[in-house]
């Protein structure tokens, strides 16, 4: 696994830059993951970010997008706002969980 | 006595009842099978009925004597489970009790959860599916009368089942107009959640590199957030013009699943990967399409995964640990027109690479590759399914997959 230095600290993260330690995440870390992709987080993005990152402790794999939508209660259409073209690669990315495989 | 109720009689709870009839006692077990249907569908089939190449007979058989005797097979639809009762509750009011329940009630498609497809007044006039047996015979009259146009192939969101159903639809559209000498006249468009043709790498760039063989355009990461009329619309505002679309609407549980307090956001069983033991119920099992493992939802799947919980569930019965563990194994042969097919295996940590099947170099299928004997394999399979897998028989296929006969392709391949 490769390891990448984001403001100051060593972080384990995938071939793809999705971090593969949960607890090397925190707020300030996805702030610095966001802003690599191009986005400025705001209460809307954490809101998000928030429920997938506790979704993904009790359930062990991230939440696609109907599921943020309907138990997270943020509309798909607001999350392609927030997180323009690949909402929910760029979630997870920000909220320092594995890309959510789409299933086979 | 003790209970035994499997809810659904489909692919996997017609082979659950009908293999634990002959390894539970009769005098100790009481197996019931709840379902509504008089008729079982063979839904593999449901690919060849829009061009003509299966006839309806060739898909339908009546349910009862599919179901071995000394099972009792009760028709009806279930309202909901009352999973602190040990209860079944029918719509007609009939109560069911058990002591050990399997959900086998799959998922079906649900066109009326997309806002214009159902309710847009275009559904079977320009807009059809193939995952229904209606649809189906309703889009192979469509076809029929189609004589040039924009048609889009489409899937609303995943998880679906069969999930190169899709792919192999456009493949054989593909040959089918080329048959009919209008090829030139159809414009193909295959959009798709997905980032690619499939999600796992190698078969994802091999089946993409078929599509624009055949000059089928991919729109992907396409999801869908309505129809308009005759445009899809996806959540970021990509329009797809169509003249005629074959959509794979979102396909979601039971709603009794839901009902239940049994299901997560599409109705799936949330079940240990590995034993198919619901979540936080020790009683409850749900096999087949209906639980949420991550792999393909499909009848190889289910039946792999009926192999491996038959001995799990002696033992569980007897106050045993379960030894047995699923691996997520599936197999499917993908039609690419032309009478020929390519064959997947895969499971929950190897994705689908080149080969050979079920035995190295001597196959006789080929993993990943176009072969006129995978399409005789999948033409073959809907005698197995009848004769062999629904009945219980022994399949000389195993359970778990191997790497036996699978290349595995270095990077600059
Ligand atoms: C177009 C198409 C092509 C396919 N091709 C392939 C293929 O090539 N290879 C492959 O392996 N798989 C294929 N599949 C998938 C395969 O058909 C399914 O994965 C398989 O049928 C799943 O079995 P199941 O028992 O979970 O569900 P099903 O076989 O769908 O059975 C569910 C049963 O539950 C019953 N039921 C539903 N609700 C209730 C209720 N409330 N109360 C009581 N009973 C209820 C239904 O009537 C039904 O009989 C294909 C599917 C489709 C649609």
């Amino acid at each position: 696994m490769p390891v990448t230095t984001i403001a100051g600290r060593d972080i384990h993260v995938d071939d793809e830059g999705f971090l593969t330690t949960y607890d090397e995440w925190d707020p300030d870390l996805a702030e610095q993951l966001a802003a690599q992709i191009g986005i400025e987080l705001t209460d809307a993005h954490r809101k998000a970010i928030d429920f997938l990152r506790a979704d993904y402790a009790t359930q062990g794999e991230t939440a696609n997008l109907r599921r943020v939508s309907t138990l997270g209660g943020i509309p798909t259409k607001e999350l392609f706002t927030l997180f323009p073209k690949k909402p929910a690669k760029k979630m997870a990315y920000i909220a320092g969980l594995p890309k959510p495989h789409g299933c086979v | 006595m003790r209970r035994l109720l499997v809810v659904g009689a489909g692919t996997a709870g017609t082979m659950v009842v009908n293999k634990l009839r002959h390894r539970l006692a009769p005098d100790q077990w009481l197996i019931s099978v709840v379902e509504p249907s008089d008729t079982h569908f063979y839904q593999p089939g449901y690919l060849f009925l829009p061009f003509g190449a299966y006839t309806p007979e060739q898909v339908t058989r009546p349910t009862r004597p599919l179901i071995t005797d000394g099972v009792d097979l009760v028709y009806g639809e279930v309202d909901r489970v009352a999973a602190d009762r040990n209860r079944v509750l029918l719509t007609d009011g009939r109560e069911l009790p058990y002591d050990y329940l399997v959900i086998a009630t799959g998922v079906t498609p649900r066109p009326d959860q997309t806002p214009g497809m159902l309710d847009g007044g275009q559904w079977r006039e320009r807009i059809f599916d193939f995952y229904t047996y209606d649809g189906a015979l309703a889009l192979a009259r469509a076809l029929d009368r189609f004589e040039g146009g924009r048609l889009v192939v489409h899937i609303t969101d995943v998880p679906i089942k069969c999930p190169v159903a899709p792919l192999e639809f456009a493949f054989l559209a593909d040959a089918y107009f080329r048959r009919r000498g209008i090829r030139d006249r159809v414009e193909l468009v295959y959009a798709t959640p997905l980032p690619g043709a499939f999600t796992k790498p190698v078969a994802s760039a091999r089946l993409g590199s078929m599509l624009d063989d055949r000059k089928i355009a991919v729109e992907a990461d396409f999801l869908a957030e309505r129809i308009d009329g005759t445009t899809l619309v996806s959540y970021d505002e990509r329009e797809i013009p169509f003249d005629l679309l074959v959509t794979v609407p979102l396909n979601m549980g039971a709603d009794y699943v839901a009902r239940s307090g049994l299901g997560n956001e599409l109705n799936l069983v949330p079940v240990d990967r590995h034993t198919m033991l619901a979540k936080g119920h020790d009683d409850i099992f749900a096999l087949g399409d209906a639980n949420d493992i991550p792999t393909s939802k499909a009848g190889s799947v289910a039946h792999f995964a009926v192999e491996v919980f038959i001995d799990n569930f002696l033992e569980y019965a007897a106050g045993r640990p379960m030894t047995g563990s699923f691996d997520g194994h599936a197999n499917c042969f993908v039609e690419s027109g032309d009478g020929r097919a390519l064959l997947i295996d895969f499971n929950y940590d190897t994705e689908p690479l080149p080969g050979s099947y079920p035995v190295p170099t001597l196959g006789p299928f080929r993993l990943l590759d176009e072969a006129a004997v995978n399409h005789w394999g999948k033409l073959a399979f809907r005698w197995m399914y009848w004769h062999v897998l629904l009945p219980g028989r022994p399949i000389p296929l195993p359970a778990h997959m191997s790497m036996a006969g699978k290349n595995i392709p270095t990077p600059q391949e």
